[in-house]
């Protein structure tokens, strides 16, 4: 367990720590410069004009235009910098590659469940190669959490209600904390656990050991019959709801005339409030299965959608519909 | 006390607000905004101690790794109870509705506030409010964070967040109506000759905290009124499952929460630009970019949001727009910044207790917005948001800015509030006390926060308690540096030699008449001639004239 040393910086692990490193670096000299500079002064003028005889006032300097101008400006124009740099980092880490590992994460008082794409289950761990682009797809059960894992410098919240996703590359083998950072009730603080980065042998033999669960596309297939999502949703395209053979990744036409990509948030929506993007051509008779599933399920049976690809497209979907599997 | 000395003993008056009248009921029931603001005084002070001894159990319990005092629930309920104690009850009315109240109307030369009745009204309701909030403490506690996040105040939260949400939303209408008494009573009651840019600058400031608390305040009491409603009436506004957005809270929430920052430090900033000019003997150094300055910070402190919520889910653009103008507000306050610090340039000065609060802020202000440029650039906030490098960050602008701001008013103000002088040498000592304090307390908590350790941890890995350790022995130190105030504030109010209408001098028309005031403040009303902070043209004040005029920075202003 070679973990965070006492140095001020935190061991760098991910493609990001370098980059947040250096900005905060940046910022930091910036600051202790402005700071210093403040201090200085401020102690030579004490020293300086202190009074030396109880009467006597101040020379009445009133302001002067130029120096307002160069400390509106010098400041901007550092600020402006931190930003730009920022933003180019978080961009980065907002937009996941195409080619990522992806990890299915479900938040829920007071413990983190993940699952793998071929169906490894983990729950307070998480395991990862090292030097593979790694997506989590993130769901909560009830409040709003947040995975963070500081040696990597990034953290994302997991909303009820919707999906966010939080990418990296671990670019160091070891154990790494990883911590729900949003305070989420009771026993928020236990909510932790570990990221083990692995050499990729390493890590091929570790799924492929321990009890084999059934993969989420399997489980989806059996709630689909289980919820009778099967008596509308005919393979054919015959039924009362359209065929979702091929739907994954496929951009949809709405009764209103707009068209959606389909990816993961949409066929979630599609799933829990049927009413609020009807299909072109259909009638809005599908019921709500608010309540009825759980975010587990969800994601199943998004698995499961998932798999009912046609051979996949060429695609130029964007970062927020990835395809499954591994390549 | 150096000042008094060299000049003629002053009697201390016959009649003044104080002594106008006695018994409770001619403090319950008074329209004059000076007892008003004493009631404020010790109300909040109040709130103060109980959100210390809140905060000082935190500490206490974060000793060990495992949590060394208290159970979850009750971490949770502590660390919630004493967010909501010193924002709502202390920290937003401490130095408007205190300092402000009782010297607003002094400073432009009125006789009152434009509206005494509802300014006693504002009262009533804060303490409505605060009672409110210590029966939802008494009563099963709160757990909720002080930010009230959706869904787990509004539905998962089992603890009293009905009545506390109730108790801010009603303190909120005291906050709407100090801001709307204080607006009216800059525009229509100043002194003849008071133009615009001769009102001090602790004016100014308290005008643009103003405009923040009528329009960010009932957006606030909105929202949490709606998050009770879905907790009680299971309304769908922020829940998923009734079809709400959590998100939206966090907007709605913030919209008012980050300027209420601004609420806390500009009028803090108010005081600052009051005491160094006065221990300098010299103009304020920029003044009317300091008064725009403030206003800027209020205008674009209203669009700057949703650097709360850089890893919430928003989309990628929103943060974009809200890191540009959350680095564009550092602006302004950079700007006053280098005007204070210009300020002492070829002054006269001199180091009594005001200005060693002052020089405290100084230090703690720059730390405290420095520290925010992290936060708001979003490569950064990706790592730092919600570990103790925030709580770090926000102790530093709110304790170390508003507060030690709080306390300079307090020392420099004390000799009018109550026509005594406090001694000096202790003020001075227990000034430092509380700098050092302070920044034992809250300096390992960048340290940490940057290493990783997560705020709301009642437990925490164990190679994070060294610097806890050390956070917790500051946070005695600092106690020290806020009892002690309060003993010798009060000794002084028996002991304390007198005080005299102008004891450091300084050139605000408060100083002007008697200390304490009388109730009506003026005897006659003043007409005002001279500029702000303008020692050159006061032979009233006894000081020589200039030795050298500088003619290179003149005329500007
Ligand atoms: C009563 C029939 C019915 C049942 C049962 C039903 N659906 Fe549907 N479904 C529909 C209809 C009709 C539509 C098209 C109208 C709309 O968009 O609401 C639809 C649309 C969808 C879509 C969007 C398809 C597209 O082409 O964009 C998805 C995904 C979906 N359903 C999944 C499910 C799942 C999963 C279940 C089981 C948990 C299920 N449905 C159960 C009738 C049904
Ligand atoms: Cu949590
Ligand atoms: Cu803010």
């Amino acid at each position: 367990m070679q973990l965070q040393n006492s140095s001020i910086l935190p061991e760098q692990a991910s493609n990001f720590a370098g980059g947040v490193d250096a900005l905060t670096l940046y910022i930091l000299g910036t600051s202790l410069f402005f700071a210093l500079l403040v201090v200085v002064l401020v102690v030579i003028f004490s020293l300086k004009y202190r009074r030396k005889k109880q009467t006597e006032i101040g020379v009445p300097v009133h302001g002067s235009v130029p120096l307002e101008i160069v400390w509106t400006l010098i400041p901007l124009v550092l600020a402006m910098v931190m930003f730009a740099w920022g933003a180019v980092i978080y961009m980065d880490f907002r937009r996941a590659p195409s080619d990522t590992l992806d990890v299915y994460v479900i938040g829920k008082q007071w413990m983190w469940k993940l699952q793998h794409t071929d169906g490894r289950r983990e729950i307070n761990e998480l395991h990862v190669p090292v030097g593979r682009n790694v997506k989590l797809i993130m769901a909560s059960e009830d409040v709003i959490h947040d995975f963070s894992i500081p040696n990597f410098r990034i953290k994302m919240d997991v909303v009820p209600g919707r999906y966010t996703t939080l990418w990296f590359r671990a670019t160091k083998t070891g154990r790494y904390h990883f911590y729900c950072s949003q305070y989420c009730g009771t026993s928020h603080a236990l909510m932790t656990g570990w990221v083990t980065v692995m050499e990729p042998a390493e890590y091929a033999a570790w799924l492929s050991g321990g009890a084999q669960d059934a993969n989420p596309a399997g489980a989806g297939e059996k709630l689909f019959t289980q919820y009778s999502c099967n008596t509308c949703h005919l393979p054919t395209g015959k039924g009362r709801g359209p065929s979702l053979v091929g739907l994954y990744g496929s951009k949809v036409k709405l009764a209103d005339g707009t068209t959606v990509q389909a990816d993961d948030a949409y066929v979630r929506e599609s799933i829990l409030s049927p009413k609020a993007k009807i299909v072109a051509g259909y009638q809005p008779l599908m019921p709500s299965f608010q309540g009825l599933v759980t975010e587990e399920q969800v994601l199943s049976l998004t698995a499961y959608i998932k798999s009912l690809q046609a051979p996949a497209p060429a695609s130029e979907a964007p970062a927020e519909a990835p395809h499954m599997g591994k390549k | 006390m150096s000042a008094t000395e060299s000049r003629p003993a002053e009697q201390f008056p016959e009649k003044h607000y104080l002594n106008a009248d006695y018994g409770i009921r001619s403090w319950l029931l008074t329209t004059d905004h000076k007892r008003i603001a004493l009631l404020y005084l010790v109300s909040v002070t109040f709130f103060f101690f109980i959100g210390g001894i809140f905060a000082g159990m935190i500490r206490l319990h974060l000793l060990t790794p495992k949590g060394a005092l208290v159970s979850p629930e009750v971490y949770n309920r502590l660390f919630t109870m004493h967010g909501v104690a010193m924002i709502f009850f202390f920290l937003i009315p401490a130095i408007p509705a205190v300092l402000g109240n009782f010297f607003m109307p002094l400073m432009i030369g009125a006789k009152d506030l434009a509206f005494p009745k509802i300014n006693l009204l504002s009262w009533y309701l804060y303490m409505i409010g605060g009672g409110l909030a210590l029966f939802s403490f008494m009563s099963g506690g709160l757990d909720t964070g002080w930010t009230f996040y959706t869904p787990l105040s509004s539905v998962y939260s089992n603890s009293a967040v009905a009545p506390a949400v109730l108790g801010i939303f009603i303190n909120g209408f005291s906050s709407i109506l100090t801001g709307l008494n204080f607006l009216v009573t800059v525009h229509t009651m100043r002194a003849p000759g008071m133009t615009w840019f001769r009102l001090p600058m602790f004016v100014w400031a308290n005008y643009a905290t103003s405009i923040i608390m009528i329009l960010g305040t009932p957006v606030v009491a909105t929202t949490l009124a709606l998050a009770g409603m879905e907790r009680l009436f299971h309304l769908g506004f922020f829940n998923p499952q009734l079809g709400g957005d959590p998100v939206l809270f966090q907007h709605l929430f913030w919209f008012y929460s980050h300027p209420a920052v601004y609420i806390m430090i500009l009028p803090a900033m108010g005081v600052i630009s009051e005491i160094i000019p006065t221990f300098s003997r010299k103009p304020l150094f920029g003044y009317k970019v300091m008064a725009a300055a403030s206003l800027a910070i209020a205008v674009i402190g209203f669009l700057v949001w949703a650097h709360h919520m850089f890893v919430a889910g928003q989309s990628t653009y929103a943060a974009l727009a809200f890191s540009f103008l959350t680095m564009l507000v550092a602006v302004p306050s950079a700007i006053k910044t280098f005007n204070w610090t210009a300020t002492m340039y070829r002054g006269s000065i001199s180091f009594e207790t005001p200005m060693i609060y002052a020089f405290g802020f100084l230090g703690l202000f720059l730390v405290g917005g420095l520290t925010g440029l992290f936060l708001g650039t979003l490569g950064v906030d990706i790592h730092v948001h919600d570990t103790y490098f925030i709580v770090a960050h926000f102790h530093y602008i709110m304790v170390g800015g508003a507060v030690m701001g709080y306390m300079g008013g307090l020392h420099y103000w004390w000799p009018k509030i109550s026509g005594r002088m406090y001694p000096d040498t202790l003020a001075r000592f227990s000034a430092v006390v509380l700098f050092i304090g302070f920044n034992l307390t809250f300096f390992p908590q960048f340290l940490m926060g940057y290493a990783g350790m997560p705020r709301r941890y009642h437990s925490y890995p164990p190679e994070f308690q060294v610097l806890n350790i050390l956070s917790t022995a500051g946070a005695t130190v600092l106690a020290v540096g806020y009892i002690l105030p309060i003993i010798y504030l009060l000794w002084s109010l028996r002991y304390g030699p007198v005080a005299g209408r102008n004891p450091w001098p300084s050139t605000g028309l408060e100083w002007q008449t008697d200390s304490p005031p009388p109730t009506e403040n003026f005897h006659v009303t003043p007409t005002v001639t001279w500029e702000a902070y303008d020692f050159e043209n006061r032979p009233d004040l006894g000081l020589d004239k200039p030795l050298k005029t500088d003619d290179s920075g003149r005329g500007h202003d």
